[in-house]
C-alpha cells in the first residue's frame, strides 16, 4: 500500500553515515533513549491501532453482544457465518454499488479539477494566496457546518433551485435516489479539491523547466504541453490523489447521515461505515458490522491495488 | 484570436522564398507574447471561477446567519435586516459555549499529546538509534493508510463498553490523542538537520531530552506550525467518534451538538435555518481563522511531505 518510495532513502541517509566513533557513542545513548521516546507513539498505535484491528477480526467469527462493563456474556465462535449475513444482506451490495458510484465521479473530477487549477495557479499570478486560501478554506472546515449549508443551497426550496426555476430536478436533489449519490460525490470533492490542489502544487514543482522549453520549441502549445509534459509528470501524485480519494469514499460517514438524512433515499446513498453504525450500534448487531469491516478492508486494498495499476499504467 | 493566428501561416508556406527569410526572425519574437495573454485571461477567468464556487457557501453560510428570516430563495444572498438574534437561538438551543469549550479540550488536549509525544517519537526516528526503529517507522507508514472509520467499532466496544470512558474527556480524545502525520513530519523535519550539530552537543554532555528541546525544536518551528494546523482540524471538525462516545448533551463538541440540531431540534426555534447557519459559521470560523492567519507558513510542500507514505 506505501505509495510513496522516496521515503525510503531517507532512513538510510540518517543511519549509514556511520563515522565509526561518534556512531558507536551514539548508539549506546541512543538506543536507550530512542527506545524511551519513541515508547508513547508505540504504545498509542498498538493501543489505538493493532488492538481494534485483531478485535475486529476477531468479533467477526463470533457472536457477539454489547454489554456493560464488568458483566461478562459468552461469545461463541459462529465460524463464517457473519460474513455470510453481510454477503447475503442486499443493503450492503447496494452501499459497496454506492461507493462505486462515488468513486466513478469522484475521483476523476478530483484529479482533472485539482491539476487544471493547480497548473492556473502555478504559474506567477497576482492574487495567489488569495486563491490558495480560497480552495482549501472547504477542506478546513468541518464537514457538519459544510452540510448545512448545502443543504440549504440544494434544498427542495433552496438556493440552487431557485436559481434553476423550473430547470429544477424532481425530486430535489438531496431526496432523489438518482442525485443522491452523486450529490455526495461531488460535496466530497468541493470539500476536499483544496488538499488535492495543494498536493498538485507540490509535485509541478519536481516538473523540470527545461520540459516545457524543449516542448515548445517542438512546437507544442500549452494544452499539448499540459498533455505531454504536466499530466505524466505529475504521475506519482495523482496514483496518490486517487488511493487518498479510495480512503475517503471508504471512510464516507457524515456526508450520507447528515446530507441525506441517514442514506436515503431507499437507500440510495448509504455508505459501509453508515451501514456498520447503523448495524452495529444502532441495531445492536457489532458481529455483523466488524464482519463489513473487514470486507470493507479487503475492498479498500482490491480497488486501490487495482487504482495504482491504472494510474502508474503510462509508464 | 482568429486575426492573431493568421500572421504565421505564410511563414510555415515554403512556396515565398524571398519573404522567408524576413519573416522568420520575426516570427518567433511575437509569438510568446501572444500566446500568454488569452492564456492569462482564460487562468484568471478559470481561478476567479473556481474560488466563486469554492467561497459562495461560505458568504452564504455568513449572510444567512446574520438574517432576521433565512429562507432558501436568492434574496437571502442580500445582506438586508441583520440581527444577532439567530446566534441567541443556537446559543439557547445547543449551548453553544459549553459545546465550544468541549471541542476546545478536545483538540487542546490532543494538539499538546501530539506536540510532545511526535516530538520525542519525530526526533527519535530520525536522530537515534534504537533497536525496532525499522518497525515503529514502517508502521507509522502503515497506520497512516487505515482507514479510521473501521475502527470506529471496535474502538467504541474498547474505549466506552470495557474501558468506561463514555462521556470522558479521555475517550473522546484517545483515538486522536497522537497524529501519525505530524509524527512523520517532525521526522521528515529533523531529519534535515545536520547529525554533526547534535553531535557537538552530545560531546558538551547534553542529554537527548535536552538537545531536542533546546536545539532541534527552535530549529523545527515551520514544522511545528504546519503540524499543528494539520493536528487542530482533525479534533475540532470530527463528528463520528465523539458523536459515539458522548451520551449526556454538556459533554458533546460543537460538531456534535451542531448535527443533532440539524437533525432533529431545528422545530425549537423561529429561524431553523439562520439558527443552523449561525452554529455552522461558529463551528467554521476559528479552523479558517487559523489557515488564514498563517497562510503564509502552510506550504504545499508541507503538506506533500505529511502525505507520503
Amino acid at each position: 500500500m506505501t505509495v510513496n518510495l522516496e521515503s525510503a532513502p531517507a532512513v538510510r541517509g540518517s543511519g549509514t553515515p556511520a563515522r565509526a566513533a561518534a556512531s558507536a557513542g551514539r548508539r549506546r545513548f541512543g538506543s536507550r533513549a530512542g527506545a524511551l521516546f519513541v515508547t508513547p507513539y508505540a504504545l498509542f498505535v498498538v493501543f489505538v491501532f493493532a488492538v481494534p484491528l485483531v478485535y475486529t477480526v476477531w468479533i467477526s467469527f463470533h457472536r457477539f453482544y454489547f454489554t456493560a462493563p464488568g458483566t461478562h456474556v459468552d461469545s461463541p465462535w459462529v465460524g463464517l457465518s457473519n460474513y455470510r449475513d453481510v454477503f447475503t444482506d442486499p443493503v450492503v451490495g447496494q452501499a459497496f454499488l454506492n461507493i462505486l458510484v462515488f468513486l466513478v465521479i469522484n475521483v476523476p473530477l478530483t484529479v482533472g479539477l485539482s491539476l487544471v487549477l493547480a497548473t492556473a495557479l502555478n504559474a506567477k499570478i497576482r492574487f495567489r494566496s488569495f486563491f490558495r486560501a480560497a480552495y482549501y478554506v472547504p477542506y478546513v472546515t468541518a464537514s457538519v457546518a459544510l452540510v448545512a449549508v448545502w443543504q440549504f443551497l440544494f434544498g427542495s426550496d433552496g438556493f440552487v433551485n431557485h436559481l434553476l426555476g423550473p430547470l429544477a430536478p424532481n425530486p430535489s436533489w438531496l431526496v432523489n435516489s438518482h442525485l443522491a449519490m452523486p450529490m455526495i460525490a461531488v460535496f466530497v470533492t468541493w470539500k476536499q479539491l483544496g488538499f488535492f490542489v495543494m498536493l498538485y502544487l507540490a509535485a509541478l514543482q519536481n516538473i523540470g523547466n527545461e520540459l516545457y522549453e524543449a516542448a515548445s520549441v517542438d512546437g507544442a502549445g500549452r494544452i499539448r504541453q499540459f498533455f505531454t509534459v504536466t499530466v505524466p509528470g505529475v504521475r506519482p501524485a495523482t496514483t496518490l490523489v486517487a488511493i487518498y480519494a479510495i480512503i475517503t469514499g471508504a471512510n464516507l460517514f457524515s456526508e450520507p447521515y447528515l446530507l441525506t438524512g441517514g442514506g436515503g433515499p431507499d437507500n440510495s446513498s448509504v455508505s459501509p461505515v453508515l451501514l456498520m453504525y447503523q448495524k452495529g450500534i444502532e441495531q445492536a448487531h457489532p458481529d455483523f458490522a466488524a464482519a463489513l469491516g473487514v470486507v470493507l478492508v479487503a475492498f479498500v486494498l482490491v480497488v486501490s491495488l487495482a487504482a495504482r495499476k491504472f494510474t502508474e499504467r503510462g509508464n | 484570436m482568429t486575426a492573431s493566428a493568421k500572421p504565421p501561416q505564410p511563414q510555415l508556406q515554403p512556396q515565398s522564398p524571398p519573404q522567408s527569410p524576413q519573416s522568420q526572425p520575426q516570427a518567433p519574437a511575437p509569438r510568446p507574447r501572444r500566446r500568454v495573454r488569452p492564456g492569462r485571461i482564460a487562468q484568471y477567468v478559470l481561478l476567479s471561477l473556481g474560488a466563486l464556487v469554492f467561497l459562495f457557501p461560505f458568504y452564504y453560510m455568513l449572510v444567512g446567519s446574520f438574517r432576521g428570516t433565512t429562507a432558501g430563495d436568492l434574496s437571502s444572498a442580500v445582506p438586508t435586516g441583520l440581527t444577532g438574534g439567530n446566534y441567541s437561538a443556537i446559543n439557547g438551543a445547543i449551548s453553544l459555549g459549553r459545546s465550544l469549550l468541549n471541542s476546545g479540550i478536545m483538540t487542546i488536549g490532543v494538539l499538546v499529546c501530539t506536540l510532545v509525544f511526535g516530538l520525542l517519537a519525530g526526533y527519535a526516528l530520525a536522530q537515534l538509534r534504537f533497536r525496532g526503529r525499522g518497525t515503529v517507522f514502517a508502521v507509522l507508514l502503515l497506520v497512516q493508510m487505515v482507514p479510521f472509520q473501521l475502527l470506529t467499532l471496535p474502538l467504541y466496544v474498547l474505549v466506552v463498553r470495557d474501558y468506561g470512558l463514555g462521556d470522558n474527556y479521555l475517550g473522546m480524545m484517545l483515538p486522536f490523542a497522537i497524529n501519525s502525520t505530524a509524527v512523520f513530519l517532525f521526522r521528515q523535519f529533523f531529519l534535515t538537520m545536520p547529525q554533526s550539530l547534535f553531535e557537538a552537543a552530545r560531546i558538551d554532555g547534553a542529554s537527548e531530552l535536552r538537545i531536542l528541546f533546546r536545539i532541534a525544536l527552535p530549529m523545527a518551528r515551520p514544522a511545528v506550525l504546519t503540524a499543528l494546523l494539520l493536528t487542530f482540524i482533525g479534533p475540532w471538525n470530527e463528528f463520528l467518534w465523539p458523536f459515539l462516545v458522548t451520551k449526556k448533551s454538556t459533554m458533546e463538541p460543537l460538531a456534535v451538538s451542531l448535527a443533532s440540531f440539524l437533525s432533529n431540534l431545528q422545530g425549537t426555534v423561529s429561524n431553523p435555518a439562520g439558527a443552523l447557519l449561525a452554529g455552522a459559521c461558529v463551528l467554521a470560523v476559528p479552523a479558517v481563522a487559523l489557515f488564514v492567519l498563517f497562510q503564509r507558513h502552510f506550504t504545499s510542500t508541507d503538506i506533500d511531505s505529511g502525505v507520503k507514505g
